[in-house]
């Protein structure tokens, strides 16, 4: 028997502000009755308005105490609903779900890189990382506006890449690991499909075993529609087998995961 | 109150089972209801060999309701056999399998190979708009559609079920074939043929351009098709089409279902089967409803 989970349960907003153009904090009062979520895993958070029934699957930046900080980018009407969310207020939540970064090992030097919305989870996995006696670098890509520096620099040496050129580096984040001669004993990635591509070559090339958490349309969150799969190589004849991003992942060893 | 209902001779504790595709086998469910409490699982679809599925993407959200091509992914019959059916019947539900097929032989494989085991139910799955041959190509016409469930019923040691696929001109006349070719019951509706377009890319945004739509958008179809599905046969229906609610299941019963499938709602919030269940009995109690039956097709 497994054990029993709360189901979907209504949050209290402790606050939600914008912090980058589109990029908006969600800060959660985290209910005992959840489970604690762990660097990597996401939550599902829920429309009001019920022509938008999916779930917006979003990662957890970092679990403070009893508060759960989320950052989403406003990439549709779901999220736009999101951005109204006023402090006081309450929003469904159903998770954590999804395996997170695998900590195991003996603590030495670790790479994050980082694109985009994929930067937010990289402030618990830092935290958690420092907690067992790892350093760090992070490496992370914008477009042109970078966010969460503060909360990254408190656990890890920081290093910015723009597209615009607009702050830090100008140039994408594998430019800027070369750049920087940057190394490490792990890897860990999370960010847009080709960014985590180019880490996946990078870190093979380097030798540094590298774990990218991936990104997919997803339907429940929990595994049952099968929605979300991605390619994973596998011993038979096509040499793949599709797994569901978000209950055999969003976490996933570098080398098993074949891009297109 | 009397909420058991009987499906070709199975008794179902209540009228309530999931749709298959959207429950799995259960397990991704257990941490949130009780299992027990189900009328029958209908497990996802399952045929003779693994089946990989469709390239993602393979949700995208619409108006009210989802649109999915997931391409029937399940590891086949032999596995189904030595991992779920042990794990369902720890529990005291009924299970009913999903059989799916490229030809008429691969369905008729999987039931054979059922035969001999321990499952309360086959559905004959003709219904499935994912798939590049099979599926959909036998529910559409009445022809295709008796041969398929003829050969299936031959092999088949368990009552047969016959899922319809509700992207046809005249349901009624799909549903009288598939009676005729001895279906034991019919269960409808499979999804509705969709897509979405991204404007900005100008793609299709799922990989296989289109897809089966689900959700309460679809209900007043779903609805309307029971209805006249349980008009044109002597056959029990099994209805369902975007229930996300009892009041919702409640609206098939009245239309001629003997037993409701609840699908995406399972989805959207793993409970929703039991709310269902909860809703539907609130309904009978405030009604003065002694037995479930007194309902079904009590709309003419």
């Amino acid at each position: 028997m497994v054990e029993r989970r709360a189901g979907r349960t209504a949050c209290k907003i402790l606050q939600n502000r914008q912090i980058a153009d589109g990029i908006f904090e969600l800060v959660l009062q985290w209910p005992k009755i959840l489970q604690r979520p762990t660097a990597g895993q996401f939550v599902n958070l829920y429309c009001t308005n019920q022509d938008r029934l999916l779930p917006r699957p979003i990662s957890v930046c970092e679990i403070d105490g009893d508060k759960l900080h989320l950052v989403y980018a406003v990439l549709g009407r779901g999220t736009a609903e999101f951005a109204t969310l006023q402090t006081g207020g309450v929003i469904d939540l159903l998770g954590p779900f999804g395996n997170g970064f695998s900590l195991a090992g003996k603590p030495g030097r670790a790479l994050l890189v980082s694109g985009g919305v994929g930067t937010p989870p990289m402030v618990e996995l830092a935290k958690q990382l420092q907690a067992r006696g790892w350093s760090m670098d992070v490496v992370c890509g914008f477009r042109s506006q970078s966010y969460l520096i503060e909360q990254l620099s408190r656990y890890a040496d920081v290093h910015i890449a723009t597209d615009s050129g607009a702050e830090g580096f100008s140039g994408n984040v594998i430019e800027l690991l070369d750049q920087e001669t940057l190394s490490g004993d792990a890897l860990f990635a999370c960010g847009p499909g080709p960014m985590l591509k180019g880490v996946q070559a990078w870190a093979k090339t380097k030798g540094i075993p590298a774990q990218l958490s991936l990104e997919e349309r997803m339907g429940c969150g929990f595994g049952a529609c099968v929605g979300c799969v991605t390619k994973i190589a596998a011993d038979n004849e096509s040499g793949f087998i599709y797994k569901k991003v978000c209950k055999d992942g969003p976490v996933f060893p570098a080398a098993e995961v074949l891009f297109q | 109150m009397k909420l058991a209902v009987n499906i070709a001779g199975v008794e179902l504790k209540n009228p309530v089972m999931t749709a298959s595709g959207t429950f799995g086998s259960g397990r991704d469910f257990e941490p949130w209801i009780d299992l027990n409490r189900l009328g029958c699982v209908v497990v996802k679809g399952v045929a003779a060999t693994p089946w990989e599925g469709n390239p993602p993407p393979r949700i995208v959200e619409t108006w009210g309701g989802m649109i999915n091509s997931v391409g029937l992914q399940n590891p086949g019959v032999e596995y189904f056999i030595a991992e779920d059916i042990p794990w369902l019947r720890q529990f005291d539900t009924r299970i009913c399998v999903n059989i799916v097929g490229r030809t008429v032989s691969e369905y008729v494989a999987v039931a054979e190979r059922l035969a001999s085991e321990d499952v309360d139910l086959l559905e004959l799955n003709i219904s499935c708009p994912n798939i590049k041959e099979g599926g959909v190509a036998f529910g559409v016409q009445a022809e295709a559609a008796a041969a398929v469930t003829s050969a299936v019923k031959k092999v088949a040691r368990q009552p047969l079920i016959v899922k319809l696929s509700p992207n046809v001109s005249d349901i009624a006349e799909i549903a009288r074939a598939v009676e005729g070719a001895g279906a034991d019951a019919i269960s409808l509706i499979n999804t509705l043929l969709g897509s979405r377009i991204d404007i900005r890319k100008r793609k299709f945004i799922l990989s296989m351009k289109h897809g089966g739509l689900s959700g309460p958008a679809i209900k007043p179809v779903a609805v309307r098709m029971v209805w006249q599905v349980a008009q044109a046969v002597k056959l029990p229906v099994i209805g369902m089409g975007g229930i996300m609610t009892g009041e919702d299941a409640i609206e098939f019963i009245l239309a001629g279902a003997t037993a409701i499938a609840v699908g995406t709602a399972s989805l959207l919030n793993p409970e929703a089967t039991m709310q269902v269940l909860e809703g539907m009995e609130r309904y009978m109690r405030e009604t003065g409803v002694e037995d479930i039956a007194e309902l079904v097709g009590s709309v003419k």
